[in-house]
């Protein structure tokens, strides 16, 4: 790279700063005040992937964030090519998922001035971004690009938003890219207090009753090695979040499952029974405390996390411990010893043995349960990527299929927004081209992006949508069913799509299992066609999410659902 | 209990607005703002009031130190620091009463800065309480208008806030 400067617009200079962070793919949607920038694009050595709705844009960078670790980048035009970014960048700030998302803008002269699609999308914005910028001087370009990049990936990491007016896309300037970021408000800590560090490992050396709680701070911060080391050798057992699923292996001894609303029995009594909880890169969410003054009410708790404000935010903590989850972890390899955890280790054992995750086949014999197709996914293809629309077959996929490495469950944590996980799994597969990538995919949410499945052919990107076609919105109507007498109100959407029709009509390949028996070669053949391919599985339809803490209730009052065989 | 944050900014535009908004989504409430350019001018500083408990203070002070455009936080106990605030009091006179107002004005070392036939604007500066204090004298004399600043705080002695 050269360091001379050279002439050129700022739309020529967005390319330049793309090259030089490494952007090789970005998802869009041209528009308007995009023209000088697509014209670059038209030859530029950058995959641009044309989606069919800008929200599926800003999913599918986030996919392709989420699978492999680099800064996502986005690009929509202008007003309503702007706000249909919205929703995916609140999901990415919800997850602290890097994220860049440039937007078009009316040139500045007509900014205020209500002109045709301007909307102010950097006070849209504003709650929902790490931080955001709208460019008024392309000199300035540079600089804010490269600062965006360092903000994004950097401590807890987010989405940026580079707002650029169209008249900054055509002038002319002398590039030069800055080498460095010098932000004196943005100082990310990154290396834990060694005092705090080893006060921790005191602690874990006198606890009886240790569990881990680990989040997605251990997938981003690359961590899941450290966590399996930690764990191993203090001899404590680990339950993974929602967005921490795929950073402990599901197979090993010391897993509890997931803890919270639908958690594992096991993972929520032995939080609550624990002297010592360690959460590292988790933010204590009310889906994974439940009652808060009964959350872990008996344990010490030390936090790993990058960001200071999450620490005693909504659980009083007592050793906090602000940095990078790997570092931390590494360092506190070296200073804990084991805890006394044997018979501890053997009380999981029996709850475990007791209340194990189950389902029962269904009565009429070859009918499907949801449970029985993400087990087949997972034995089909155990290293697949797990991307997952928001309902309940995000909850069956996060109990049942067998993660082992990190970076293949992609799922809307705190969002829990459907509709994001077809274009998020079109982005994880760009990403990953080597890896078979499911999206576990409600007939809902499905139906919120499924017009990416155009996408997905034109682009020749071969993700395997699986419906859970129950006919209802499935995790609604179990609350209805649970809490409001069965009244289903407009909840059933029983008979409103042929997804194999749909499939079809895109030029995708369309498979339907109604029977238990047809469930694996159905997968089988969507795998081997190499196509991208929806399978309409059509599942018994009122089955629920089971277990399930009651809203409110503590997380040992954790109730079967399922009947019992 | 209320609590005087002094919050050094980057002095760009959007800045009060990031400010302003992370108060307002997380339901704080702020009694009092005051910006001003500091002796660096790339740099602003906000003085800020706000009402809270500790654990609301920490919050505050956490996420205004997450976002970008804060350079830094501190919260200036009020033994530490010197604190003004600035006044001006529009209150109802004429000639039997001018002379009364003015008195009371001298003793709080108020100015007066304008004198019209009905009525008189003071300018007082002080911290919190004079500035009450006055407002409590002139109420019966009746105050057609009145603005304050807002708090503005400085630590005492050679620390740096």
């Amino acid at each position: 790279m050269t360091e001379s400067t050279e002439k050129m617009t700022g739309a020529r200079a967005l390319i330049e700063c793309l090259y030089r962070e490494g952007v090789d793919t970005i998802f869009g949607y041209p528009g308007g005040v995009l023209l000088p920038i697509y014209d670059e694009l038209y030859d530029a050595d950058v995959r641009h992937v044309l989606v069919r709705h800008e929200q599926a844009a800003v999913h599918g960078a986030e996919g392709y964030a989420r699978a492999t670790g680099k800064t996502g980048v986005c690009i929509a035009t202008s007003g309503p090519g702007a706000t249909n970014l919205v929703t995916g960048i609140a999901n990415a700030y919800m997850d602290s998922i890097p994220m860049v998302v440039f937007t078009g803008q009316v040139p500045s002269s007509l900014l205020g001035n209500d002109a045709f699609q301007e909307a102010n999308i950097t006070g849209i914005t504003m709650p929902i971004t790490k931080h955001n910028y709208l460019v008024q001087d392309a000199n300035d370009l540079p600089q804010v690009i490269k600062e965006a990049f360092h903000i994004a990936s950097t401590g807890r990491q987010g989405p940026v938003l580079i707002d650029l007016p169209k008249d900054v896309t055509v002038q002319e300037i002398d590039f030069y890219y800055p080498e460095k970021v010098n932000l004196r408000g943005y100082k990310p800590t990154y290396q834990g207090n060694l005092q705090q560090i080893k006060k921790a490992a005191s602690e874990i050396e006198k606890a009886k009753n240790p569990v881990i709680y680990a989040g997605g701070g251990v997938i981003s911060s690359d961590a899941s090695k450290e966590l399996r080391e930690l764990a191993e050798k203090v001899k404590a057992p680990v339950t993974t979040t929602l967005t921490g699923m795929g950073g402990f292996p599901v197979e090993h001894d010391l897993f509890l499952g997931m803890p919270g609303m639908h958690g594992t029995k096991y993972a929520n009594y032995a939080i609550q029974e624990s002297d010592l909880l360690i959460a590292v890169g988790a933010r204590f969410d009310d889906r994974v405390t439940g009652k808060l003054k009964a959350f872990a009410s008996n344990a010490k708790i030390i936090h790993i996390d990058i960001d200071p404000a999450e620490i005693s935010k909504n659980v009083k903590v007592d050793i906090p411990i602000v940095g990078d989850a790997k570092w931390i972890l590494q360092k506190l390899l070296k200073y804990a010893a084991p805890a006394d955890s044997e018979k501890w280790l053997e009380r999981i054992a029996h709850w475990k043995k007791d209340n194990p995750l189950y389902y029962v086949q269904p009565d009429n014999g070859d009918g499907i349960k949801p449970q029985y197709i993400i087990e087949q996914i997972s034995e089909a293809c155990k290293d697949a990527i797990i991307v997952t629309e928001v309902g309940q077959h995000q909850m069956w996929a996060a109990q049942y299929f067998r993660f082992s490495e990190p970076r293949t469950f992609i799922t809307s944590g705190g969002l829990g927004t459907m509709g994001y996980g077809f274009p998020a799994s079109i982005g994880a597969k760009i990403a990953r081209p080597d890896k078979v990538v499911f999206d576990v995919a409600g007939d809902g949410s499905f139906q919120m992006n499924s017009q990416e499945l155009a996408t997905a052919v034109q682009e020749n990107v071969p993700v395997i949508v699986a419906v859970f076609n129950n006919g209802y919105l499935g995790m609604v109507r179990q609350w209805q069913e649970l809490f409001h007498d069965k009244r289903y109100s407009s909840t059933c959407i029983q008979n409103s799509v042929d997804f194999v029709k749909l499939a079809e009509a895109y030029g995708a390949l369309g498979l339907r299992a109604t029977k238990r028996d047809e469930v694996r070669p159905a997968i089988e053949e969507a795998i081997a066609s190499g196509r991208p391919t929806v399978i309409d599985f059509v599942v018994e339809c009122e089955e629920n999410v089971s277990p399930m803490v009651p809203a409110g209730a503590a997380i040992n009052e954790i109730l079967d659902l399922e009947r019992k065989e | 209990m209320r609590h005087t944050l002094a919050v050094l900014v980057e002095n760009k535009y959007g800045v009060l607005s990031r400010v302003a908004g992370m108060f307002s989504r997380r339901g704080y409430n702020i009694d009092s703002l005051t910006v001003g350019v500091t002796d660096d001018p790339t740099i602003s500083r906000m003085t800020i009031v706000v009402m809270g408990d500790d654990q609301v203070l920490e919050q505050v002070t956490k996420q205004l130190n997450k976002l970008i455009d804060v350079i830094r936080v501190t919260d200036l106990k009020s033994e530490e620091s010197v604190e003004r605030e600035l006044a001006l009091i529009k209150v109802n006179s004429d000639v039997t009463n001018r002379s009364e107002i003015m008195q009371i004005a001298d003793i709080f070392r108020a100015r007066i800065i304008d004198v019209a036939s009905k009525s008189m604007v003071i300018e007082v500066t002080g911290d919190e309480g004079k500035i009450t204090a006055i407002e409590q004298l002139l109420k019966p004399f009746g105050i057609k208008e009145m603005v304050r600043t807002g708090k503005v705080a400085l630590r005492r002695g050679q620390k740096s806030s």
